[in-house]
Protein backbone atom coordinates (compact mmCIF):
# COMPACT_ATOMS: atom_id res chain seq x y z
CA UNK A 1 0.00 0.00 0.00
CA UNK A 2 1.76 3.08 -1.18
CA UNK A 3 0.06 6.39 -1.03
CA UNK A 4 1.35 9.84 -1.65
CA UNK A 5 0.09 11.74 1.34
CA UNK A 6 0.68 15.33 2.13
CA UNK A 7 1.92 17.11 5.20
CA UNK A 8 -0.24 19.72 6.85
CA UNK A 9 0.42 22.25 9.55
CA UNK A 10 -2.34 23.65 11.69
CA UNK A 11 -1.66 26.48 14.06
CA UNK A 12 -1.82 30.16 14.71
CA UNK A 13 -0.52 32.36 11.98
CA UNK A 14 2.79 33.26 13.52
CA UNK A 15 3.75 29.68 14.18
CA UNK A 16 2.85 28.17 10.87
CA UNK A 17 4.03 30.82 8.47
CA UNK A 18 7.59 29.63 8.53
CA UNK A 19 6.60 26.11 7.49
CA UNK A 20 5.20 27.47 4.32
CA UNK A 21 8.68 27.98 2.98
CA UNK A 22 9.18 24.22 2.85
CA UNK A 23 6.18 23.49 0.77
CA UNK A 24 4.02 22.17 3.57
CA UNK A 25 0.36 22.98 3.43
CA UNK A 26 -0.42 25.52 6.07
CA UNK A 27 -3.78 26.05 7.70
CA UNK A 28 -4.12 28.97 10.04
CA UNK A 29 -6.40 28.41 13.01
CA UNK A 30 -7.15 30.29 16.16
CA UNK A 31 -7.10 28.74 19.60
CA UNK A 32 -10.30 30.46 20.64
CA UNK A 33 -12.34 28.80 17.92
CA UNK A 34 -12.09 25.10 18.65
CA UNK A 35 -14.96 24.22 16.35
CA UNK A 36 -13.12 25.60 13.34
CA UNK A 37 -9.86 23.88 14.32
CA UNK A 38 -11.67 20.61 14.69
CA UNK A 39 -13.16 20.96 11.26
CA UNK A 40 -9.77 21.69 9.75
CA UNK A 41 -8.20 18.61 11.33
CA UNK A 42 -11.09 16.39 10.29
CA UNK A 43 -10.94 17.71 6.79
CA UNK A 44 -7.21 17.08 6.53
CA UNK A 45 -7.64 13.57 7.85
CA UNK A 46 -10.20 12.86 5.18
CA UNK A 47 -7.97 14.21 2.46
CA UNK A 48 -5.13 11.71 2.98
CA UNK A 49 -2.77 13.89 4.87
CA UNK A 50 -0.02 11.67 6.22
CA UNK A 51 1.22 13.90 8.95
CA UNK A 52 -0.64 16.76 10.50
CA UNK A 53 1.38 19.01 12.74
CA UNK A 54 -0.80 20.80 15.23
CA UNK A 55 0.48 23.43 17.58
CA UNK A 56 -0.10 22.67 21.22
CA UNK A 57 -2.11 25.82 21.68
CA UNK A 58 -4.65 24.57 19.18
CA UNK A 59 -4.41 20.95 20.24
CA UNK A 60 -5.32 21.89 23.77
CA UNK A 61 -8.77 22.87 22.61
CA UNK A 62 -9.46 19.79 20.51
CA UNK A 63 -7.99 16.92 22.52
CA UNK A 64 -10.92 14.63 21.77
CA UNK A 65 -10.45 14.90 18.04
CA UNK A 66 -6.75 14.19 18.35
CA UNK A 67 -7.28 11.20 20.61
CA UNK A 68 -9.68 9.82 18.08
CA UNK A 69 -6.99 9.63 15.42
CA UNK A 70 -4.57 7.88 17.77
CA UNK A 71 -6.02 4.55 16.80
CA UNK A 72 -5.71 4.97 13.05
CA UNK A 73 -2.51 4.28 11.17
CA UNK A 74 -2.89 7.52 9.28
CA UNK A 75 -2.90 10.43 9.75
CA UNK A 76 -0.27 10.90 12.38
CA UNK A 77 -1.17 13.95 14.37
CA UNK A 78 1.93 15.41 15.91
CA UNK A 79 1.92 18.21 18.39
CA UNK A 80 4.50 20.90 18.01
CA UNK A 81 5.10 23.84 20.25
CA UNK A 82 3.57 27.06 19.01
CA UNK A 83 5.28 30.38 18.72
CA UNK A 84 4.46 31.21 22.30
CA UNK A 85 6.37 28.24 23.61
CA UNK A 86 5.75 24.65 24.58
CA UNK A 87 2.92 23.72 26.89
CA UNK A 88 4.35 20.28 27.57
CA UNK A 89 1.31 18.51 26.16
CA UNK A 90 3.41 16.54 23.70
CA UNK A 91 5.66 15.21 26.42
CA UNK A 92 2.67 14.50 28.60
CA UNK A 93 1.19 12.41 25.83
CA UNK A 94 4.33 10.28 25.62
CA UNK A 95 4.24 9.82 29.35
CA UNK A 96 0.61 8.82 29.18
CA UNK A 97 1.42 6.25 26.52
CA UNK A 98 4.13 4.75 28.68
CA UNK A 99 1.85 4.57 31.66
CA UNK A 100 -0.83 2.94 29.60
CA UNK A 101 1.49 0.33 28.14
CA UNK A 102 3.77 -0.44 31.04
CA UNK A 103 1.54 0.43 33.94
CA UNK A 104 3.94 2.90 35.44
CA UNK A 105 6.12 5.73 34.38
CA UNK A 106 9.59 4.50 33.61
CA UNK A 107 10.94 7.46 31.69
CA UNK A 108 11.76 9.76 34.56
CA UNK A 109 13.76 7.25 36.48
CA UNK A 110 16.43 7.05 33.82
CA UNK B 1 -16.25 -37.20 26.63
CA UNK B 2 -16.57 -33.70 28.01
CA UNK B 3 -13.38 -34.25 29.92
CA UNK B 4 -11.30 -34.89 26.81
CA UNK B 5 -12.79 -31.85 25.18
CA UNK B 6 -11.95 -29.72 28.15
CA UNK B 7 -8.45 -31.09 28.28
CA UNK B 8 -7.81 -30.11 24.68
CA UNK B 9 -9.22 -26.68 25.39
CA UNK B 10 -6.92 -26.28 28.33
CA UNK B 11 -3.97 -27.27 26.22
CA UNK B 12 -4.91 -24.73 23.55
CA UNK B 13 -5.43 -22.05 26.14
CA UNK B 14 -2.06 -22.71 27.72
CA UNK B 15 -0.37 -22.60 24.36
CA UNK B 16 -2.16 -19.42 23.40
CA UNK B 17 -1.18 -17.90 26.68
CA UNK B 18 2.44 -18.71 26.14
CA UNK B 19 2.44 -17.29 22.65
CA UNK B 20 0.66 -14.13 23.70
CA UNK B 21 2.98 -13.69 26.61
CA UNK B 22 5.94 -13.93 24.27
CA UNK B 23 4.34 -11.39 21.99
CA UNK B 24 3.72 -9.06 24.88
CA UNK B 25 7.31 -9.30 26.05
CA UNK B 26 8.67 -8.57 22.63
CA UNK B 27 6.27 -5.70 22.07
CA UNK B 28 7.22 -4.25 25.38
CA UNK B 29 10.90 -4.46 24.59
CA UNK B 30 10.47 -2.65 21.32
CA UNK B 31 8.09 -0.16 22.81
CA UNK B 32 10.44 0.84 25.57
CA UNK B 33 13.26 1.29 23.12
CA UNK B 34 11.08 3.37 20.88
CA UNK B 35 9.49 5.45 23.55
CA UNK B 36 12.87 6.46 24.94
CA UNK B 37 13.84 7.62 21.50
CA UNK B 38 10.53 9.40 21.19
CA UNK B 39 11.02 11.21 24.45
CA UNK B 40 14.47 12.37 23.60
CA UNK B 41 13.58 13.36 20.09
CA UNK B 42 10.62 15.34 21.23
CA UNK B 43 12.53 17.27 23.85
CA UNK B 44 15.19 17.99 21.31
CA UNK B 45 12.81 19.08 18.59
CA UNK B 46 10.73 21.24 20.87
CA UNK B 47 13.74 23.08 22.08
CA UNK B 48 15.10 23.73 18.64
CA UNK B 49 11.75 24.62 17.25
CA UNK B 50 11.17 27.21 19.92
CA UNK B 51 14.54 28.72 19.15
CA UNK B 52 13.70 28.83 15.49
CA UNK B 53 10.39 30.49 16.24
CA UNK B 54 12.12 33.10 18.31
CA UNK B 55 14.48 33.87 15.47
CA UNK B 56 11.70 33.95 13.01
CA UNK B 57 9.39 36.16 15.00
CA UNK B 58 12.15 38.51 15.93
CA UNK B 59 13.19 38.81 12.34
CA UNK B 60 9.68 39.13 11.13
CA UNK B 61 8.59 41.76 13.57
CA UNK B 62 9.95 44.80 11.72
CA UNK B 63 8.03 43.86 8.63
CA UNK B 64 4.36 43.82 8.09
CA UNK B 65 2.85 40.37 8.15
CA UNK B 66 1.37 40.73 4.67
CA UNK B 67 4.78 41.43 3.37
CA UNK B 68 6.30 38.38 4.93
CA UNK B 69 3.46 36.25 3.80
CA UNK B 70 4.05 37.44 0.33
CA UNK B 71 7.72 36.63 0.58
CA UNK B 72 6.94 33.07 1.59
CA UNK B 73 4.07 32.69 -0.79
CA UNK B 74 5.78 30.55 -3.39
CA UNK B 75 8.04 27.98 -1.80
CA UNK B 76 11.02 26.80 -3.80
CA UNK B 77 11.17 23.66 -1.83
CA UNK B 78 8.74 20.86 -1.87
CA UNK B 79 8.61 18.17 0.74
CA UNK B 80 7.27 14.85 -0.32
CA UNK B 81 6.08 12.22 2.01
CA UNK B 82 5.80 8.59 1.21
CA UNK B 83 4.06 6.25 3.56
CA UNK B 84 4.14 2.51 3.52
CA UNK B 85 2.72 0.39 6.24
CA UNK B 86 4.91 -2.05 8.01
CA UNK B 87 3.93 -4.91 10.20
CA UNK B 88 5.74 -4.98 13.50
CA UNK B 89 4.51 -7.80 15.70
CA UNK B 90 1.08 -7.63 14.11
CA UNK B 91 0.89 -3.90 14.66
CA UNK B 92 0.50 -1.95 11.49
CA UNK B 93 2.82 0.99 11.71
CA UNK B 94 3.45 3.65 9.12
CA UNK B 95 6.89 3.82 7.65
CA UNK B 96 7.53 7.24 6.31
CA UNK B 97 10.13 8.37 3.90
CA UNK B 98 10.65 11.94 2.93
CA UNK B 99 12.14 13.58 0.01
CA UNK B 100 12.82 17.21 -0.57
CA UNK B 101 12.84 18.83 -3.87
CA UNK B 102 14.18 22.28 -4.31
CA UNK B 103 14.13 24.13 -7.54
CA UNK B 104 17.66 25.39 -7.59
CA UNK B 105 17.27 28.63 -5.70
CA UNK B 106 18.15 27.23 -2.28
CA UNK B 107 15.71 27.27 0.55
CA UNK B 108 14.82 30.94 0.34
CA UNK B 109 11.78 31.65 -1.75
CA UNK B 110 12.32 35.39 -1.79
CA UNK B 111 14.80 37.97 -2.85
CA UNK B 112 17.23 39.21 -0.28
CA UNK B 113 16.52 42.89 -0.74
CA UNK B 114 13.33 43.16 1.15
CA UNK B 115 13.72 40.73 4.01
CA UNK B 116 15.74 40.71 7.15
CA UNK B 117 18.76 38.48 7.53
CA UNK B 118 17.16 36.93 10.58
CA UNK B 119 14.48 35.39 8.46
CA UNK B 120 17.14 33.56 6.49
CA UNK B 121 18.69 32.27 9.66
CA UNK B 122 15.38 31.13 11.04
CA UNK B 123 14.52 29.33 7.86
CA UNK B 124 17.90 27.61 7.79
CA UNK B 125 17.41 26.29 11.30
CA UNK B 126 13.89 25.25 10.53
CA UNK B 127 15.12 23.45 7.47
CA UNK B 128 17.55 21.52 9.66
CA UNK B 129 14.84 20.64 12.12
CA UNK B 130 12.38 19.47 9.52
CA UNK B 131 13.77 15.95 9.01
CA UNK B 132 13.84 15.51 12.77
CA UNK B 133 10.32 16.74 13.04
CA UNK B 134 9.19 14.27 10.44
CA UNK B 135 11.06 11.46 12.15
CA UNK B 136 9.36 12.43 15.36
CA UNK B 137 6.08 12.07 13.55
CA UNK B 138 6.85 8.53 12.55
CA UNK B 139 8.21 7.48 15.92
CA UNK B 140 5.43 9.04 17.87
CA UNK B 141 2.73 7.52 15.76
CA UNK B 142 4.35 4.11 16.05
CA UNK B 143 4.49 4.50 19.82
CA UNK B 144 0.84 5.41 19.91
CA UNK B 145 -0.19 2.41 17.91
CA UNK B 146 2.03 0.11 19.91
CA UNK B 147 0.51 1.34 23.14
CA UNK B 148 -2.90 0.28 21.96
CA UNK B 149 -1.62 -3.11 20.91
CA UNK B 150 0.25 -3.70 24.14
CA UNK B 151 -2.82 -2.87 26.13
CA UNK B 152 -4.91 -5.25 24.08
CA UNK B 153 -2.37 -8.04 24.34
CA UNK B 154 -1.98 -7.54 28.05
CA UNK B 155 -5.69 -7.81 28.53
CA UNK B 156 -5.79 -11.04 26.56
CA UNK B 157 -2.87 -12.52 28.45
CA UNK B 158 -4.46 -11.64 31.75
CA UNK B 159 -7.84 -12.99 30.72
CA UNK B 160 -6.25 -16.29 29.76
CA UNK B 161 -4.01 -16.43 32.78
CA UNK B 162 -6.47 -15.49 35.46
CA UNK B 163 -9.82 -16.46 34.00
CA UNK B 164 -9.85 -19.06 31.28
CA UNK B 165 -7.09 -21.35 32.45
CA UNK B 166 -8.07 -21.54 36.14
CA UNK B 167 -11.71 -22.06 35.20
CA UNK B 168 -10.86 -24.88 32.86
CA UNK B 169 -8.66 -26.47 35.48
CA UNK B 170 -11.44 -26.18 38.01
CA UNK B 171 -13.96 -27.88 35.75
CA UNK B 172 -11.56 -30.63 34.85
CA UNK B 173 -10.88 -31.27 38.50
CA UNK B 174 -14.59 -31.37 39.24
CA UNK B 175 -15.32 -33.87 36.50
CA UNK B 176 -12.42 -36.03 37.52
CA UNK B 177 -13.60 -36.08 41.08
CA UNK B 178 -17.08 -36.98 40.00
CA UNK B 179 -15.78 -39.82 37.86
CA UNK B 180 -13.60 -41.13 40.66
CA UNK B 181 -16.55 -40.96 42.99
CA UNK B 182 -18.63 -42.94 40.53
CA UNK B 183 -15.99 -45.55 40.25
CA UNK B 184 -15.65 -45.90 43.98
CA UNK B 185 -19.35 -46.29 44.48
CA UNK B 186 -19.40 -48.85 41.73
CA UNK B 187 -16.66 -50.79 43.42
CA UNK B 188 -18.40 -50.71 46.75
CA UNK B 189 -21.59 -51.91 45.12
CA UNK B 190 -19.76 -54.80 43.53
CA UNK B 191 -18.19 -55.78 46.82
CA UNK B 192 -21.54 -55.65 48.51
CA UNK B 193 -23.11 -57.81 45.82
CA UNK B 194 -20.29 -60.29 46.13
CA UNK B 195 -20.75 -60.69 49.86
CA UNK B 196 -24.49 -61.02 49.38
CA UNK B 197 -24.01 -63.84 46.88
CA UNK B 198 -21.51 -65.62 49.08
CA UNK B 199 -23.80 -65.68 52.01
Amino acid sequence: MITMPKIGVVGDKDSVLAFKAFGLSVFPAVASDSEASRKIVDKLAREDYGIIFVTEQIAETITETIDRYDRCVLPAIILIPGSTGSLGIGLARIRRNVEKAVGMNILDSF
Amino acid sequence: MELTKLKTRLKTAARGHKLLKDKQDELMRRFIELVRKNNELRKNVEEELINAYKDFLLAASPQSSEFLEEALMFPTKKTYLEVTTQNVMSVLVPKMTFSHESSGAGIFPYGFTNTEGGVDRALTTLCDILPKLLELGEVEKTCNLMTEEIEKTRRRVNALEYMTIPQLKETIKYIKMKLDENERSNLVRLLKVKTMIQR
